[in-house]
């Protein structure tokens, strides 16, 4: 496969929400290009009949009963890890 | 370290784990002594760079409590006292959780994974956290966001991965055991690389809860230890079904623990051809077929066996697994834990600065790999395809187990390789995982021992047994170490 183009590795970059500088942009459309070109070899395998694997263990609709039990963790050690808070709420940047 | 392989004790300051657990319940050693003998140990051998963390604190803490209930004659378990060690993508209190990624430095688990809860019910120790390439992603540690392991048999030389701080820590004596996880290799491979023992079991059999997801349609998590007995007595604690992980699958109800290791006679082991052929390194061929012909004198029966979609799996592999990955860690998004970029104007920009600085290349790489195959007019041209190709391996090797008990070849197509060989080069540094990612997807068991060294350097045998069959793999396993070792000395 050839190399991905610049405008294909930026829709990437964006879908994935990350930034990347003109090096790591040539440095993935050769690399992605690379890696794809291997995995196209999956075109010549013949799947006629075949349904795509979704799961291997076979283990069907696992429910539970539906009932409120606490959380495992108290509040507190799950808001220790907040980058910013106020109170008990998470703090985030403005939307708009 | 300029004598490097001074480090490698030629007899373990660890008894089996069961003669250990008896000697603490018995008072012959307390487990203060073990949890202090492991964390010297830990200090002495820091320059192998296996540990990101010890948790000397609360281990301590806990062995003193477990020697109290002991001499209060009260209840102990069956790990009382053991101390071990977890790859860094396990949640465990009394150190950060870091996955050794930057972005997640500092994270302080507000819970433990239940593979940790379930082995310190029984009174098992953590005292320290190994290292690991970033999130799992390798096959080397070179992918650590902090620093790479070095092999104790040749410090110029990878470990393994991605639980290679795992396998050096077990090699360097640290504990007599370490958690791993397996995803497509990173329990074996390193375990291969560094001449211990390494176990994934059947997809489903541990619980995954409160371990940092990779790619959740494969991922198992498995001990690293120097027997197959004591690999299979940590299994038995571990496995089994979790209400945190639905994808748990039911315990064998004989259990895992091992008491008389099952004989190899009548039983066929097919070889897979596939793994023999082009790429694999002469030494560790020669090496392989040494270890089969003694278990054929043990009374295994040896035959060929043939599964020739195995040659896709590392493609169908590369782009399943990436398309999970970049789902799992779209979760990193500098909100809720982890690092943050404070200087980002808004939210959008909030999310992108911390997953930009906060991510390696090795994670970037496999986001932008899954967010490719996952996209718009390529999902059935990729992920698709993979899945169905996924079925037709799956198919060929429920085939071969009707005629085999077990399947068997290498581990990896060569002995450890150089530090920084195949670090410019992710292609090749994927092949690496060529042999270990076809049970992965298939979601069987493997189980990886000691068979002889190249050059120095360690092989190990992989050992492949139907979906669920963990009990006899395991005992038939242990008898198959047995057999090697003896060969060996």
């Amino acid at each position: 496969m050839a190399d991905l183009t610049r405008e294909d590795i930026l829709q990437l970059a964006r879908l994935a929400k990350l930034e990347l500088t003109d090096e790591e942009i040539k440095k993935f459309q050769n690399e992605l290009g690379d890696i794809l070109g291997y995995v196209e070899k999956l075109s010549e395998v013949d799947v006629k009949g075949l349904k795509p694997t979704t799961q291997v263990t076979g283990l069907v609709n696992v429910m539970r009963n539906d009932e409120i039990k606490p959380y495992q963790a108290d509040q507190q050690a799950l808001l220790k890890n907040l980058p910013d808070r106020q109170g008990n709420n998470i703090k985030v940047r403005r939307v708009l | 370290m300029s004598d490097t392989t001074a480090a490698i004790p030629t007899t373990s300051q660890w008894p089996s784990l069961k003669d250990l657990t008896s000697q603490v319940q018995s008072g012959k050693v307390t487990a203060v002594e073990l949890v202090e003998r492991a964390l010297k140990t830990i200090g002495e051998k820091q320059d192998y760079q296996a540990i990101i963390a010890t948790i000397a604190e609360r281990a301590r803490a806990r062995a003193v409590e477990i020697d109290k209930l002991i001499a209060d004659g009260s209840h102990v378990g069956r790990l009382a006292g053991v101390p071990f060690i977890a790859k860094d993508n396990f949640l465990v209190f009394g150190a950060d959780t870091t996955a050794a990624s930057n972005i997640l430095k500092g994270f302080d688990a507000p819970y433990q994974s239940t593979a940790i809860e379930r082995l310190e019910a029984e009174g098992a120790i953590c005292v320290a956290k190994a290292n690991l390439d970033a999130f799992a992603h390798g096959g080397s540690t070179e992918n650590s966001d902090f620093f790479t392991t070095k092999n104790p048999h040749d410090t110029t030389r990878v470990p393994g991965g991605s639980s290679g701080g795992s396998a050096a820590a077990v090699l360097l004596d640290m504990a007599p055991f370490a958690l791993g996880t397996d995803t497509g290799g990173s329990i074996r491979q390193p375990a291969s690389f560094t001449g211990i023992v390494g176990y994934k079991p059947s997809y489903g059999l541990v619980s995954r809860s409160g371990v940092i997801a990779m790619a959740s349609s494969t991922d198992t998590i498995g001990p690293l230890a120097r027997t197959v007995e004591d690999a299979a007595y940590v299994i038995d604690i571990m496995a089994g079904k979790d209400s945190l992980d639905s994808t748990t699958i039911d315990r064998d109800a004989a259990g895992y623990d091992i008491t008389s290791p099952e004989s190899l006679a009548g039983k066929k082991i097919g070889v897979i051809k596939e793994y023999m052929g082009e790429g694999l390194d002469a030494g560790v061929k020669k090496q392989i077929e040494t270890s089969l012909e003694s278990l054929k004198e043990a009374g295994a029966e040896i035959v060929e066996v043939s599964l020739p979609s195995l040659e896709y799996s590392l493609g169908v592999y590369y782009i399943v697994v990436p398309a999970e990955i970049s789902s799992n860690l779209s979760r990193y998004d500098g909100q809720r834990f982890g690092f943050s970029d404070k200087s980002a104007k808004d939210l959008e920009a909030s999310y992108v600065q911390s997953r930009t600085k906060g991510f390696g290349a090795e994670a970037k790489r496999r986001i932008m790999i899954g967010a490719y195959v996952l996209s718009s007019g390529y999902y059935d041209a990729y992920y698709n395809k993979a899945q169905t190709v996924r079925t037709k391996l799956i198919n060929e090797f429920n085939e071969a187990f009707k005629d085999v008990d077990f399947l068997a070849g290498p581990t990896a197509p060569t002995v450890a390789f150089k530090i920084g060989e195949n670090a410019s080069d992710p292609l090749q540094m994927y092949l690496a995982d060529v042999m270990t990612v076809g049970p992965s997807l298939v979601g069987i068991p493997s189980l990886v021992i000691p068979a002889g060294k190249v050059d120095g350097m360690p092989v190990g045998l992989q050992l492949m047994a139907p979906q669920k069959a963990d009990r006899i793999l395991l005992s038939v396993g242990a008898t198959a170490q047995e057999k090697l070792s003896k060969e060996q000395k």
